[in-house]
């Protein structure tokens, strides 16, 4: 199944009412590639992140992943809204990670991770707790399987939370700012779970502001502005030469 | 460290010892504690011996008053009869509440579901049954058999296919039972309405995004949160429910405590002291529930917030003043209050 880009974006668009958020965003992931998207609050960023996992609608253009039409179904000519159901079974493939991490506050922390393996894929008990020990484990968190999400620091939460994601076994995890909630001193051990998933071969999209971050770990950097892309490429060369006036203005605030 | 030299400080022994403390600069031996006369609320204690002296005019006037018939009240009180309709009372409330829950339930998933048919169903129920006094609404299923005294089934305007007597309405109890939940589950679904609100956003969009149905988020998710929120004004309206059942003789229901205190007294024309045994039992009733709703809420507390980690109770949510008929509003959803 080589050549299918796990994520295709032509000429996205989406709107909230009269407020074009999306204006055209064209881009393609590929397998194991790790994508980090910057820009100025409002870009569009969050919402195109959302559209891939079909929390927000597309109005305009097509998005695929892994080859199959988000929240669409074509037949001929013609475009179908999936049911619930079936966009639901599209998400299975796909992990999210929130800037408020979203815990569930009433579960601990394997009961959060078990929680969608158990309703959703039906899987045992035993089963999705030990494999939620093994992601705890993972995220550095071994000991904290009863903790509840208020006894847990916010890089610890956040950790949790990237460990709920992975626990479907998704083959594309996306990340919302994953550390704008974090205090300084945490952002760390959030960013070292996240570039180890990189390493193992995730593919990744971040909406990111840590630059250090993408310059490291991301294959792949895009600027957006005001709902398109403006600059695409290789981190280094849009952070140390960036072409656009705007990339120019925003990496020069936030560098 | 400055010593306000304001006028209003009183000069007292203990203040100038803290001023000639602070005189000496730094040093690293602990503070004196403050020793100092605590302020005196002389009027607090005014006003109450005056109301205490009252109180005891009152009850002194009150045991002497035949009209009150003490002796009756003592007679009565543990009378069979009157156990047996409290038992009564007790189970109208029980049966009506777990209608009511469940209906309120269904009505506000019903309000919040994106299906507009769902939505606009359950606010036309919510209008009506909110909207029409509770009393008015026994009398008319006091007298919904007289109305619809078969049931049928077939195209309608036709000769129909099963004919069924109407047999629910002629049971008095279920028919009181049915009238009470119908109008409580209006107040309910309010009640849950708000509570599901009260879940943060993100909660319901995370459980999106982990694959997990609608149905599922709310079971999972949504649901177990808004407990926290909708079990202290759901215990004031199990106390309210109780005495609501008082208007099940609108049906006419008599077989309850109310209904049956007055029965008694039609026969030995003692009116009072059978009102106040019926107070007595309603009251003690309230205050069980009282109790009992006290420890459901600490229980729902758990988990979340800070309950867990701090030994010192946290007060739970904002707790809802018991005011007859006026449902606890955590969040400010306007509830009528009930007639």
């Amino acid at each position: 199944m080589t050549g299918v880009p796990m994520v295709l974006a032509e000429k996205v668009s989406k709107n909230f009412g009269s407020n074009r958020v999306l204006r055209g965003i064209s881009l393609e992931v590929d397998p194991g590639e790790v994508l980090c998207i910057v820009g100025p609050s409002g870009s569009g960023k969050s919402t195109f992140l959302r559209c891939i996992n079909h929390l927000e609608v597309v109005d305009g253009g097509r998005l695929s992943v892994d080859g199959q039409l988000v929240g669409y179904r074509q037949k001929g000519e013609k475009l179908y809204e999936l049911k619930l159901k079936e966009a639901a079974f599209q998400r299975q493939e796909i992990g999210m990670v929130f800037q408020r991490f979203n815990l569930f506050p009433h579960l601990t922390a394997v009961e959060n991770i078990i929680l969608a393996p158990m309703r959703v894929k039906k899987i045992s008990k035993a089963a999705a707790t030990a494999r939620a020990m093994e992601l705890l484990e993972r995220v550095g968190l071994g000991d904290k399987g009863d903790a509840y999400p208020a006894h847990l620091s916010g890089g610890q939460q956040q950790r949790v939370a990237i460990a709920r994601a992975l626990a479907m076994d998704p083959k594309l995890m996306l990340f919302d700012e994953p550390t704008s909630a974090l205090d300084p001193e945490l952002v760390g051990e959030v960013l070292d779970v996240m570039k180890g998933l990189a390493k193992s071969g995730m593919t990744m999209i971040v909406v990111t502001h840590e630059m250090g971050f993408a310059r490291e770990v991301a294959d792949t950097l895009v600027f957006m502005d005001d709902g398109v892309v403006v600059e695409a490429g290789a981190p280094r060369q849009i952070l140390n030469d960036p072409q656009h006036d705007r990339t120019k203005a925003f990496l020069s605030k936030v560098l | 460290m400055s010593e306000p030299e304001s006028d209003r400080m009183i000069e007292s022994e203990p203040d100038r010892k803290l001023r000639d403390r602070s005189g000496q600069g730094t040093d690293n031996s602990p503070a004196e504690a403050i020793v100092a006369i605590p302020l005196r609320h002389p009027w607090r204690i005014v006003i109450a011996v005056v109301l205490l002296l009252g109180l005891a005019v009152f009850v002194l006037d009150a045991a002497q008053r035949p009209d009150y018939g003490w002796p009756d009240v003592g007679k009565y009180i543990f009378d069979r009869r009157i156990s047996q309709a409290a038992w009564v009372t007790l189970w109208l409330t029980i049966y009506s509440m777990i209608g009511a829950i469940v209906i309120g339930l269904l009505l506000a998933i019903m309000r919040l579901s994106p299906n507009p048919v769902l939505k606009s169903v359950a606010w036309l129920y919510i209008w009506i049954f909110r909207g029409t006094p509770v009393y008015v609404q026994l009398v008319f299923w006091g007298i919904v058999a007289l109305i619809y005294p078969v049931f049928t089934l077939g195209i309608p305007f036709t000769t129909p296919w099963v004919t069924v007597p109407n047999e629910i309405f002629t049971n008095l109890f279920i028919t009181a039972v049915i009238g009470l939940a119908l109008n409580e589950a209006a107040y309910m679904s309010e009640i849950v309405r708000a509570g599901l609100l009260s879940v943060d956003e993100g909660q319901a969009e995370a459980s999106t995004a982990l694959a997990m149905s609608w149905g599922q988020t709310m079971r999972y998710v949504v649901v177990p949160q808004a407990m926290k929120i909708i079990i202290p004004p759901t215990g004031n309206e199990v106390i309210s429910m109780l005495k609501t059942t008082s208007l099940v003789a609108a049906i006419p229901l008599s077989i309850d405590l109310y209904g049956v205190s007055r029965g008694i007294s039609a026969v030995t024309f003692t009116p009072v002291p059978l009102l106040i045994v019926a107070s007595l039992w309603y009251l003690l009733f309230t205050s069980v529930l009282m109790v009992g709703q006290h420890f459901i809420e600490k229980r729902f507390s758990r988990g979340t917030g800070r309950a867990k980690t701090d030994k010192a109770p946290i007060a739970p949510e904002p707790a809802p003043t018991a005011g007859p008929g006026a449902p606890g509003t955590p969040l400010g959803t306007d509830f009528g209050g009930k007639g």
